[in-house]
């Protein structure tokens, strides 16, 4: 028989610290794959943030350098703009893009800087324990939002991949999620399809990724990667949200 | 050539690749020069950043990859980047950052003011850090400053910042850059740009172990104090045999040089110490001048800031009177002749 | 086409995420903890495995191997 599935080369062999189903690891597990496959291991620069990923330099077999919170666009900015030849990329939650970081995510994606940014939505702050997020829907209860998300007080979730979307320097915006098999294959799909416009200098790209988040959601596994399909991709629907690239990735 | 196109002319010759800024009065003019003159360079880039916080975040992300890169802003933006160059600090990473400084707190105004002294030497963002601090006090020595920064942050890997201000960039002087912008902008040695040829390396500060953290503090101390060692620059002007000494730097001291020449020529013996890095501070410089008197008349743009550090140096040994004035408001020489010479009638120095 | 997993158990979590997914139902939780703690999935190598790699797919903790033949 012969070995069809194995660990990617640019994953380190490391124990992940995340919690049982959490989408971070599997989100890392297929970025390393798309980074074999596109042969960029050499090349990839990362930027983690501020949140339970913050060890992602413990998993990626990249260069990667912290940044303070929300600011992973701008310093992915400054490291492309200083060496262009490098594939930048930002690993982002949704607090860090869409709270502290929607400036810097809205004007890279407007100055159309060739990154990839790749944006990891799970409702909540996971690492801070749990409290409200941007992207926490009307009446989920967070630690912060105690008698659930009320619009009027604490505004709407948002909706950061149509937001970039609207600014033309963003070439290549979709949603996915990492939920189930099938889901799980999209999301690499484009993830791949967001380093290669970046290889072929095409602008900004953004894959939006709703990540089950057990803990914080208080769900066992199996029902936070259901409640994913069941909630909360009514709210954020699944897809591709824009496209100027002019081609499909080439698979 | 005003002191803001001065300084970005060096920088350009000190071989900056990659500027990062904002539109804040009184420094447009440095911003606007690298727009003229760096974007279109061969290998290096101009941005206008969204904001004073994205600016300093990209000359983070720069800095790891391995090029001299520089911002600048005006007191209120400085303030937004501490966070910023805390992460510089802590990672070990250069960088430098040009402020401009205007009259403050607040919005405050657009004028020349000194009262960012403490934001810049007591380490203004969070943490137990240094930042080198250069306070030139002409056009030339903007120039010449702005190359020294860029060697010695790449030399002792620390933040440099440059504190100038708003008046010192507006002036227009003749001046000699003593250096020709390189080919190619250089390249750090130990800059990411990709694990090729060796394992994959990351920059970061966080640890979840506090022991890990207390050893990077005590290595950038060792660090500090090498620099204290090693790196003061000051001036002293006809201290050798004053009676009063005026402290000063920067605008204010080019504003005193001229007072205590008037002062000189009616006989009074007065002189000036004028510190060039103000961190590192030369206290042990500014100490030894307590052999040749005692009074000391610290003169400042501020509410009195860089008086403690003449306090701290002279460790109780002088007799130190202040004359100040914040908001951005610019003394005369006639109006620190006036002071001065209270002064020394006043200490029976006559 | 005959498939087969290795399970590393002790890089299980045990969130029986590939137990769930799993379309032959192959998978189950193990009763023997793991040092970390967990009740680890063990599979059950009855022969019906296809090494369709959906239980590899969905593992977070990239504990499984994949065989095909």
């Amino acid at each position: 028989m012969e070995k069809i599935f194995s660990h990617p080369k640019s994953l380190k062999k490391a124990v992940f610290h995340y919690c049982p189903g959490c989408g971070h690891s599997i989100i890392h597990r297929i970025t390393c794959e798309v980074i074999d496959e596109l042969g960029i291991q050499d090349r990839a620069i990362g930027v983690p943030p501020p949140g339970c990923s913050v060890f992602a330099y413990y998993y990626f077999d990249v260069d990667m350098v912290e940044s303070a919170h929300g600011r992973g666009a701008a310093v992915a900015t400054g490291i492309k703009r200083a060496y262009p030849e490098s594939i930048v990329f930002t690993y982002q939650g949704d607090g860090d893009l869409a709270a502290i970081g929607t400036t810097e995510t809205l004007h890279a994606a407007n100055r159309g800087e060739n990154i990839t940014a790749i944006f990891i939505n799970n409702a909540v702050y996971g690492m801070t324990g749990g409290q409200m997020a941007p992207t926490t829907m009307l009446g989920m209860k967070t630690t912060t939002s105690p008698f659930g998300r009320d619009g009027k007080l604490e505004g709407y979730p948002i909706k950061m991949s149509e937001i970039v979307a609207q600014v033309l320097g963003s070439c290549y915006v979709e949603r996915v999620a990492v939920n189930s098999p099938a889901n799980i294959r999209k999301a690499k799909k484009a993830i791949k399809k967001a380093f290669q416009n970046q290889i072929g200098g095409k602008g900004y790209s953004l894959v939006e990724i709703l990540s089950p988040c057990p803990t914080n959601w208080k769900m066992s596994p199996v029902k936070a990667w259901q409640w994913v399909d069941e909630v909360m991709s009514k709210e954020f629907p699944l897809g591709l949200i824009k496209d100027t690239t002019g081609k499909p990735s080439a698979d | 050539m005003t002191g803001n196109a001065a300084i970005g002319e060096a920088a350009i010759r000190a071989g900056c690749q990659s500027y990062f800024g904002y539109p804040i009065t009184p420094q447009n003019e440095l911003t606007e020069y690298m727009a003229a003159n760096l974007s279109r360079r061969s290998g290096c880039s101009f941005v206008q950043a969204e904001s004073e916080i994205a600016a300093i975040n990209m000359v983070y992300g720069a800095s790891v990859a391995g090029v001299r890169t520089m911002t600048s802003s005006s007191s209120p933006g400085i303030s937004l980047k501490q966070e910023g160059i805390s992460y510089l600090a802590a990672c070990q990473l250069p960088g430098v950052i040009v402020n401009m400084s205007r009259g403050g707190p607040g919005l405050g105004s657009i004028s020349a003011a000194q009262s960012d002294y403490f934001q810049s030497t007591r380490g203004g963002g969070h943490g137990d850090y240094r930042t080198i601090v250069l306070g030139p006090g002409s056009v030339q020595e903007l120039a010449d400053l702005t190359h020294h920064a860029f060697e010695l942050s790449d030399k002792y890997f620390i933040p440099v910042i440059i504190l100038g201000d708003g008046m010192l960039g507006q002036m227009m002087e003749p001046l000699e850059f003593k250096h020709e912008a390189p080919e190619v902008p250089p390249v750090r040695q130990n800059a990411l740009r990709g694990a090729k040829d060796r394992p994959s390396r990351f920059v970061r500060t966080f640890t979840s172990n506090p022991p890990d953290l207390e050893e990077l503090n005590w290595s950038l101390f060792r660090r500090y104090q090498l620099l204290q060692k090693q790196e003061v620059k000051w001036e002293n002007y006809m201290t050798e045999d004053a009676r009063l000494i005026v402290t000063a730097f920067g605008i204010a001291a080019r504003i005193a040089k001229g007072a205590i020449k008037q002062a000189r020529a009616m006989g009074l013996k007065v002189g000036m110490f004028r510190p060039i890095t103000l961190w590192p501070f030369p206290n042990d410089q500014l100490k030894e001048l307590s052999n040749t008197t005692k009074y000391f008349l610290d003169f400042e743009m501020n509410m009195g800031q860089m008086i403690e550090d003449v306090k701290l140096s002279l460790e109780g040994r002088g007799d130190i009177s202040f004359h100040g004035r914040p908001g951005g408001v610019i003394p005369t020489p006639s109006e620190v002749l006036r002071v001065i010479t209270r002064i020394y009638y006043q200490k029976g120095l006559n | 086409m005959k498939g087969q997993i290795e399970i590393n158990r002790e890089l299980c979590k045990g969130c029986e995420i590939c137990i769930y997914f799993c379309p032959k139902k192959l998978i189950t939780l193990s009763d023997q903890l793991n040092a970390a703690g967990y009740l680890p999935s063990a599979f059950n190598d009855s022969g019906e495995c296809t090494g369709c790699a959906t239980c590899a797919t969905v593992c977070p903790e990239v504990a499984i191997e994949v065989y095909c033949g």
